[in-house]
């Protein structure tokens, strides 16, 4: 029982870590902007791509920061020429401008792969087996929890400890009276896409280590569940995204144990309306009201 | 005062008139072009093979963009499920309409399926084959559009009290488990688990034979059901229905207080775009000759909303001229930008596969950003406005020449 459940039960720990990492960005902007943006699982996905053609031709001590620079920079771009303008447009607006820009990047994507699977590389120290209670599976397995954790508490403390952190919960909280107390909207917007996006980098090495190739389309499924478990959470929580990702990641894999392979996307949308309906707010969301 | 009015309505009958004649016009022009044999190689017969298709699926994506524009143009409510109800309308579509004998063939995981009659071949048998696989195909269409409408009712029950960015990733939610029912082996039977549907009733069926002479009417076909659906759509946007969901995308709270029930008007709106969506999607079908599940992705909604924010949110000729467009970009005239040289002149190096997806996404994106009121705006293209306003610049150029007149 326990030998056949193990393994699906690891997987499930290990991609709830990625997703947990994806799904911070997704609720850092959600709780700034208001803006679902889809752009983000694309993100993680260009982020998988750099990391193939840069280990290609540089060490990996000069691949991985490289690539996590790219990602950030990449996030910071895409706040900067695609949401900036659209500051005082209908949400809306904004929200197709971030589905135009997943469109891009998926089409960029397709363009420089040529269409064809990018074998992601052997990342040398996580990709070795270990054993786990009789079950084998790759370090990056248990790496990816404990990753996840260290990452998510230095997180909470920077949010809760340091300036730009005030900053975020203050422009989270009221974007036009934070405006007023004379925060730097810019910055605080540029710094929450940049975190998002270097945690999505993060978790794209981490993610496609476990996978053998990088299309264009891998990023869109990781990035909506993602999403989902930001939801689950309380859109807004950085604990309940986390929390949210872990549960979707083992659920998917216990679905999967269970020889419903093909349901294990479906279900989690299912739970997301499930949740939407029963407490629309999530596990740790705040109440919202709204004012006429 | 009475002049004028009677100038209005004499331009309004005119330019009924005229619209009734270019309509009539361009379905003669249609069938022609569907008929005509260029010789194959030839320059002509080069362009009426890329024509014909790109307008076919134009119009079934001005269809598609119409019932979407319904939706988020002129409710107000962000639904990214079309891509769903597409897949049950071609499904519902292809299921109908495979004819019996091929049943075994089509199903051939599936011991020969579950339904085993096709109503086109039902009614041919009693019409004669033309007019049989018509009606056949058009009843076939309805129960596409109905079904598709019957599943809208029931998502829109949980889906339509959440609100818009919820709403969104709902229905999107709801468009994936959809697609992961029709690709389920235990629906295999009847949906063909992961296998291809084909077979079916599809444009090239569509055709008069008499002796040696054969007429097709494919393009004027799908032509017809698209025009015929988006009348529809535009008689309701202009009813008391249509008001009230103005009045709802405009202000939610504002338009309940004025006694419109939200819950209701918004169903409406969901279950007809829907059964829109479903009668698309069944014309995609009959279009692709195939239908797989796979390909209904969340892209494909994408696609559709990117074409609608190109010819403009609550624009329905908007959106019909942007549907055109860009099917004709995306697969004949931008199709030099994935050929690897310049008009087959001078070769460019970057001009590879999946160049012209890269600066289409590039011209979208500065649409969205700069020009966000898209082709029309939330105006709409008429003869009427054009006739007016020829009008009002013949009387502002007489009363400027009076003006210099008394100067």
């Amino acid at each position: 029982m326990i030998a056949k459940y193990l393994p699906y039960l690891l997987a499930g720990i290990s991609v709830g870590g990625q997703y947990a990492l994806i799904a911070i960005g997704y609720t850092m902007v959600y709780g700034i902007l208001r803006l679902i943006n889809f752009a983000h699982g694309d993100v993680f996905m260009i982020a998988g791509l750099v990391m193939v053609y840069s280990s290609a031709s540089l060490p990996m001590y000069i691949a991985i920061p490289l690539v996590l620079i790219a990602t950030m920079i990449l996030g910071f771009v895409i706040e900067r020429v695609a949401y900036r303008p659209l500051r005082s447009a209908p949400r809306m607006s904004v929200m197709i401008s971030a589905i135009g820009v997943s469109y891009l990047l998926q089409n960029c994507a397709l363009y420089f792969t040529g269409g064809l699977p990018q074998t992601y590389p052997a990342i040398p120290w996580l990709s070795r087996s270990v054993n786990v209670l009789g079950a084998t599976t790759k370090m990056v397995t248990v790496v990816t929890p404990v990753l996840t954790l260290v990452l998510v508490i230095v997180l909470v403390m920077v949010i809760k400890y340091t300036k730009i952190g005030m900053a975020m919960r203050a422009v989270s909280k009221d974007f036009e009276t934070a405006q007023l107390m004379g925060i730097k909207i810019i910055s605080v917007l540029s710094m929450t896409f940049v975190i998002g996006c270097f945690l999505a980098a993060v978790g794209s090495l981490l993610y496609f280590t476990n996978y053998p190739s990088v299309i264009p389309t891998s990023g869109s499924m990781p990035g909506l569940k993602a999403f989902v478990a930001a939801v689950f959470g309380g859109i807004g929580s950085i604990p309940g995204a986390v929390i949210g990702a872990f549960i979707i990641g083992i659920c998917e894999n216990i679905i999967k144990a269970l020889g419903w392979t093909t349901f294990s996307d479906a279900f989690t949308f299912v739970l997301l309306i499930v949740v939407l309906l029963i407490r629309p707010t999530g596990i740790f969301g705040e109440k919202a009201t709204d004012k006429v | 005062m009475n002049k004028t009015l009677k100038n209005t309505s004499t331009a309004d009958r005119t330019s009924k008139y005229v619209t009734i004649v270019i309509i009539a016009v361009l379905y003669v022009v249609l069938m022609v072009l569907d008929n005509l044999k260029a010789t194959p190689g030839s320059t002509f017969g080069k362009i009426l093979t890329m024509l014909i298709p790109v307008l076919r699926k134009g119009a079934i994506y001005s269809l598609l963009c119409v019932s979407m524009n319904l939706l988020n143009g002129f409710t107000g409510l962000f639904s990214l499920g079309q891509a769903g109800f597409m897949l049950i309308g071609a499904y519902a579509y292809a299921i109908f309409s495979i004819p019996a004998g091929d049943h075994a063939a089509v199903y051939q995981y599936f011991e020969g399926g579950a339904i085993q009659f096709s109503i086109p071949e039902i009614l041919s048998g009693v019409l004669g084959n033309t007019a049989g696989s018509f009606l056949g195909a058009i009843i076939c269409i309805l129960i596409a559009g109905v079904v598709a409408a019957v599943f809208a009712a029931l998502i829109g029950i949980p889906c339509l009290r959440f609100k818009s960015d919820y709403l969104a990733i709902a229905t999107l939610g709801f468009a994936e488990i959809i697609r992961a029912f029709f690709q389920w082996d235990g629906l295999g039977r009847i949906t063909n688990g992961s296998n291809l549907l084909r077979k079916y009733t599809s444009f090239s069926d569509m055709k008069i034979v008499a002796g040696e002479t054969t007429v097709k009417f494919g393009t004027v076909f799908v032509f017809l059901i698209a025009m015929l659906s988006i009348l529809f759509i535009i008689l309701l946007i202009n009813s008391s229905y249509g008001r009230a969901y103005k009045a709802i995308r405009d202000d939610e709270v504002a338009a309940e207080a004025m006694g419109i029930n939200l819950f209701k008007h918004k169903m409406q709106a969901f279950v007809i775009s829907s059964f829109f969506a479903g009668v698309g999607g069944a014309l995609l079908a009959m279009y692709q000759t195939t239908v797989n599940a796979a390909p209904f992705k969340s892209a494909m909604t994408y696609e559709i909303l990117l074409m609608v924010v190109i010819g403009g949110i609550g624009s329905v000729s908007g959106s019909c001229i942007a549907a055109f467009l860009y099917i004709a970009c995306n697969e004949w005239w931008l199709r030099f930008l994935d050929s690897g040289s310049l008009f087959g002149l001078v070769d460019v190096p970057f001009f590879r596969d999946g160049f012209r997806k890269v600066v289409f996404s590039v011209i979208i994106m500065i649409i969205v950003l700069f020009f966000s009121r898209g082709i029309m705006g939330d105006k709409e293209l008429s003869l009427k406005g054009v006739l007016k306003k020829r009008q009002r610049k013949k009387e502002a150029k007489a009363a400027q020449a009076e003006g210099g007149d008394a100067e």
